[in-house]
C-alpha cells in the first residue's frame, strides 16, 4: 500500500499537533506529494487568501515512493500559495529530510493559521511537538539552525528543514532549506513559512516504510529501472560528472541562454563558470573548484555538486566559514548569478550560492532580479544613490552585496526582497520584469527554445522549467528531437510533458530520472509498490487532473488567460545572436492550440466536459 | 573462497542505497535506523565514508559475549548473532573496538552485520562499487593493480 495513511495536522495558532488518517480517495485519484497536497490544499483554502496570511496553509507532501529503494526516492514537496506569486505553488526538494519524515511514519504534514511566537516543529515518529524557537534559532541562519537543533536534542542523525533570515526577513522569494543546501526552492514558500512564525522542521524516524504492496515485483522494477538509469549517457555519465551544469555549454552554443536580463541570448563569459571549468584547477591554489558528486537519499545517478570555494577570492578570503566543502553551484543557479547579471567569476557565483543557502533564498529568482536592477542602473532608472553603490552588469562586488542586503533585509535589499515584478513596477519599467506570474525564469530562453516559451507562459507556478521540460526534446532530444523553432507539435508534446511531470512530481522521486526514464519505467515502481489501479492510463489522467486542479485554484486566485503570456522583450525583441538570431517567441500561435488539447474554452477555462472526464 | 566486504570510500556519493538495501534484507523494512552499515558524511571535507563489520578473526563480540550468542559461520567467516541465544546484555557492543555491532530496542537484541549469507544485499544495491563482495584473502588486488599499472621500469627512450 506504500502509504503510511497517516498525516500531521499542525495548528500553529493553537499550538495544536493532531494525527489524522489520510483520505484514501483522494490519494488513489492524487497518488501524493504534489498531487495530493495540492488536492488537500483546494479543498481547504480559499484561492482568494493573501499568501502572508494566517489563512494560507503550507504543506510538506512525501510520495509513495519516498523513503523506499526505488533511485530517487527520496524527495518531498512544499505545496502553498506562493508568496511571491499568489500563484499555486509546489517547490520539490531532495536530500535526506523527506525520506526521514516517511520513516516517522508520515505522509504529509499540513500547517495552518500563525504560531503567536517563533517556534520549530518536533518529530520523533509518532510524537510530534511545537518547541519555541525565540532565543534559540530565530534570527539564524540555515547552517546554524541545523547545527543547534542537533545540539540540542543530542541527536546527530535528526534531518531539518528550515528557513533563514530571507524567510523571516519577508524576502517574496525565500526558500524552505534542508540538509543544509537542498531546497524547496521557488515561489516564495519559505516566506510563508517565515508569515507563520515557523522556523523549521526537525525529524528522526525510525519506524521506515515497510508497507510495499508487491514487494518481490517492487524489486524487479526497481532493479531494471536503477540499470536504465546507469546505462544512459546524461543519468549514467553527464550528470553524475558535470550535474546539471552540463547544459551551460551546450544551452549558450545554441543561443538559447538568457543573457544581461534577456538581452542577448548568448554569454560569452560561459565556458568561464561551466561544469567544465570546475574541473580544473585553480591558478590560485592548484585546486579544482568541484570536490565531489554527492546523491539525495536513495538516488544513483548523484548529480549533486560538493565545491570548494578558493579561499584567497575577494568575497571570503576574511571569512573562514565558507572555506571548506560545500553545495557546490547547479545550472540554474550557476546562470542566474552568471548569465543573467554578466559575471562570469566563478567563485563569486559559488559565494552567492552559499549564501542563498546560508539563508535560504531561491538562487534564480534572487540573480534574476539582480538582472533587473543592473538594467534599470543601467538605463538611468536606478540610481547609484537609491542602490548604495554601482551596479552595472557584470560587477561581481554589486552582484555580492545585493545578495548580502537581500538575505539581511538591509536598506534597498528590502527592495529587491520583492522580486523583479515589484521592482521594475516601482521604478516605472515593468517591462524589465522578465517573469510570468510574478515569478523570473530560470535559465533557458523562451524565444529562443519555442516550447519553452509556451511552457513558461502556462506554468501554473509561474516561469519555471520543471514543469515541463521541453528542452529535453527541443535541445537534447528526448525522447525525440524537435526543432527548436517549430510550432506545430509543441502544444501536444508539452501537454503530454506536463502531465507526466506531475506524476513523477506526486511519486517521490526526482524528475531528473525522466532523461532515461519514460513513464512506464515509472509506472511499473508504483504499481508495484501501491495497492490498486496504476496503469499508464490511469496515470496519465492523474497527471492530466493534477494539473487542472492547480489552473482551476489559479482562475479562482485570479488569474486569467491574460497571465498565459511571456514579457514583450521575449515577444517583441528577437535574439540577437547564435542559431537561433531573430527568433521571437510565438505563443501567439501555439496558445489557442495549446488550450484545445487541454481541454479548455477559448478563455482558459477547464471545459464542463474536460472536468466530467478527469472527475474534478 | 572466503570473501569480504570491501569498501572505496572515494566512490560513494551518500545514497544509502547500502542501508536501505541493509535494512530491508534483515527487518523487511525500508528503514536506515536499522542498518548494519553506516554510511558517515564528513560535510565539509567532501567525503562519504560506508563503516561497517569487518568480521574480526579474533572477534572481540564473539569472545566477550557470556552467552555464546555469537558464533561463526564457517562458509562465509561471518561472526553471526543467535537472536535465540542473546540476552541483550550489550557487553559485545562494548567490546568492539569499532562499534559496528549495535543493539536493536525494539528487539531486545543486538545486531551486525551478517554477509546476508554470502549474498550481501549492500554490494548487491550499491549503484557505484564502493561496496564491493571480494576474496578475502586479496581485498588489495584493485589497489595494487592501480599502483602496478602506475609503475613504470622501462629505460626512457
Ligand atoms: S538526480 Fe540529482 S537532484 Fe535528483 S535525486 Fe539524484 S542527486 Fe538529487
Ligand atoms: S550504496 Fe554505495 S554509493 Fe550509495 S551510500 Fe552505500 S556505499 Fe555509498
Amino acid at each position: 500500500m506504500a502509504w503510511h495513511r497517516k498525516i500531521l495536522r499542525v495548528n500553529l495558532t493553537q499550538g495544536t499537533c493532531t494525527a489524522e488518517p489520510l483520505n484514501m480517495e483522494w490519494a488513489q485519484q492524487y497518488l501524493g506529494q504534489r498531487g495530493l497536497a495540492t488536492k488537500y490544499f483546494c479543498e481547504e483554502v480559499d484561492p482568494k487568501v493573501d499568501p502572508l496570511s494566517p489563512e494560507n496553509k503550507l504543506i510538506y507532501a512525501t510520495g509513495p515512493l519516498t523513503g523506499t529503494m526505488a533511485s530517487t526516492g527520496g524527495r518531498y514537496s512544499v505545496v502553498t500559495k506562493g508568496a511571491l506569486t499568489g500563484a499555486i505553488a509546489c517547490s520539490n526538494s531532495g536530500g535526506y529530510f523527506g525520506a526521514e519524515l516517511r520513516f516517522a511514519g508520515w505522509d504529509m504534514i499540513i500547517f495552518e493559521g500563525r504560531s503567536p511566537q517563533p517556534v520549530y516543529l518536533h518529530i520523533e515518529d509518532d510524537k510530534a511537538e511545537l518547541l519555541p524557537a525565540e532565543n534559540f534559532i530565530w534570527g539564524k541562519s540555515v547552517w546554524d539552525t541545523e547545527a543547534l537543533i542537533k545540539q540540542r536534542h543530542q541527536d546527530p542523525l535528526m534531518r531539518v528543514s528550515c528557513i533563514g533570515k530571507a524567510g523571516e526577513n519577508g524576502v517574496l522569494f525565500a526558500a524552505i532549506v534542508n540538509d543544509l543546501h537542498r531546497a524547496a526552492g521557488r515561489s516564495g514558500v519559505g516566506a510563508v513559512m517565515g508569515s507563520k512564525n515557523l522556523k523549521a522542521v526537525a525529524v528522526r524516524g525510525t519506524k521506515g516504510v515497510g508497507n510495499i504492496h508487491d514487494p518481490k515485483a517492487f524489486f524487479a522494477a526497481v532493479n531494471a529501472a536503477k540499470k536504465v538509469l546507469h546505462d544512459n549517457p546524461v543519468t549514467g555519465q553527464g550528470l553524475p560528472k558535470y550535474g546539471t551544469q552540463v547544459l551551460m555549454n551546450v544551452i549558450n552554443e545554441i543561443g538559447a541562454s538568457p543573457t544581461r536580463n534577456h538581452r542577448d541570448v548568448q554569454f560569452e563569459g560561459a565556458s568561464k563558470i561551466s561544469a567544465e571549468a570546475m574541473h580544473e584547477k585553480r591558478p590560485t591554489d592548484g585546486k579544482t573548484h568541484l570536490v565531489t558528486n554527492q546523491a539525495c537519499f536513495g538516488c544513483t545517478i548523484a548529480c549533486g555538486r560538493i565545491s570548494r570555494i578558493d579561499e584567497t577570492h575577494f568575497s571570503v578570503r576574511t571569512s573562514p566559514q565558507y572555506w571548506g566543502a560545500n553545495g557546490g553551484l547547479e545550472y540554474e543557479a550557476a546562470w542566474a548569478f552568471g548569465n543573467a547579471n554578466g559575471v562570469d567569476d566563478l567563485e563569486a557565483l559559488q559565494f552567492c550560492n552559499l549564501l542563498c543557502n546560508e539563508h535560504g533564498i531561491d538562487p534564480i529568482s534572487m540573480g534574476a532580479t539582480v538582472g533587473a536592477v543592473m538594467e534599470l542602473y543601467e538605463i538611468g532608472a536606478l540610481s547609484k544613490e537609491e542602490i548604495g553603490f554601482e551596479a552595472p552588469f557584470g560587477s561581481a562586488e554589486a552582484l555580492i552585496k545585493l545578495v548580502k542586503m537581500t538575505a539581511e533585509g538591509e536598506g534597498f535589499g528590502k527592495i529587491v526582497g520583492l522580486g523583479s515584478k515589484r521592482l521594475t513596477e516601482k521604478y516605472g519599467h515593468p517591462e524589465l520584469s522578465m517573469s510570468v506570474k510574478g515569478q523570473e525564469f530560470p535559465a533557458y530562453d523562451g524565444r529562443a527554445l519555442q516550447g519553452m516559451g509556451l511552457e513558461y507562459a502556462t506554468s501554473n507556478r509561474g516561469a519555471c522549467h520543471l514543469r515541463g521540460y521541453m528542452v529535453a526534446s527541443e535541445v537534447l532530444g528526448i525522447p525525440y528531437k524537435t526543432d527548436p523553432q517549430a510550432t506545430e507539435g509543441k502544444p501536444e508534446l508539452l501537454k503530454a510533458f506536463q502531465d507526466a511531470t506531475a506524476v513523477v512530481d506526486s511519486s517521490g522521486l526526482c524528475v531528473f530520472t525522466t532523461f532515461a526514464w519514460g513513464l512506464p519505467d515509472i509506472q511499473a515502481q508504483i504499481q508495484a509498490a501501491c495497492e490498486g489501479d496504476w496503469s499508464l492510463e490511469k496515470l496519465n489522467l492523474v497527471g492530466e487532473r493534477i494539473w487542472n486542479l492547480e489552473r482551476e485554484f489559479n482562475l479562482k486566485a485570479g488569474f486569467t488567460a491574460k497571465d498565459d503570456t511571456l514579457p514583450p522583450r521575449l515577444l517583441k525583441e528577437g535574439c540577437k545572436t547564435g542559431p537561433q538570431k531573430g527568433a521571437v517567441s510565438r505563443i501567439d500561435i501555439m496558445m489557442p492550440k495549446y488550450y484545445e488539447v487541454r481541454g479548455w474554452d477559448a478563455n482558459g477555462v477547464p471545459t464542463p466536459e474536460t472536468r466530467a472526464r478527469l472527475g474534478l | 573462497m572466503l570473501k569480504s566486504l570491501y569498501i572505496n570510500p572515494e566512490k560513494c556519493t551518500g545514497c544509502l542505497q547500502c542501508e536501505m538495501a541493509c535494512s530491508y534484507e534483515h527487518e523487511g523494512v525500508f528503514n536506515i535506523s536499522k542498518s548494519r552499515i553506516k554510511v558517515f558524511d564528513f560535510h565539509h571535507e567532501g567525503r562519504k565514508v560506508p563503516y561497517t563489520c569487518t568480521q574480526c578473526a579474533e572477534a572481540w563480540c564473539l569472545h566477550a559475549c557470556p552467552v555464546e550468542a555469537i558464533r561463526l559461520d564457517a562458509d562465509t567467516g561471518a561472526k553471526m548473532v543467535y537472536d535465540n541465544i542473546c540476552v541483550g546484555c550489550k557487553v559485545c557492543t562494548i567490546a568492539c573496538p569499532f562499534g559496528t555491532i549495535n543493539y536493536n530496542g525494539d528487539t531486545g537484541k543486538v545486531m551486525k552485520c551478517d554477509l546476508c549469507g554470502g549474498d550481501p544485499a549492500c554490494a548487491n544495491a550499491c549503484p557505484t562499487g564502493a561496496i564491493t563482495y571480494v576474496d578475502a584473502n586479496w581485498t588489495g588486488l584493485d589497489k595494487m593493480r592501480m599502483w602496478a599499472h602506475k609503475t613504470d621500469t622501462q629505460p626512457r627512450a
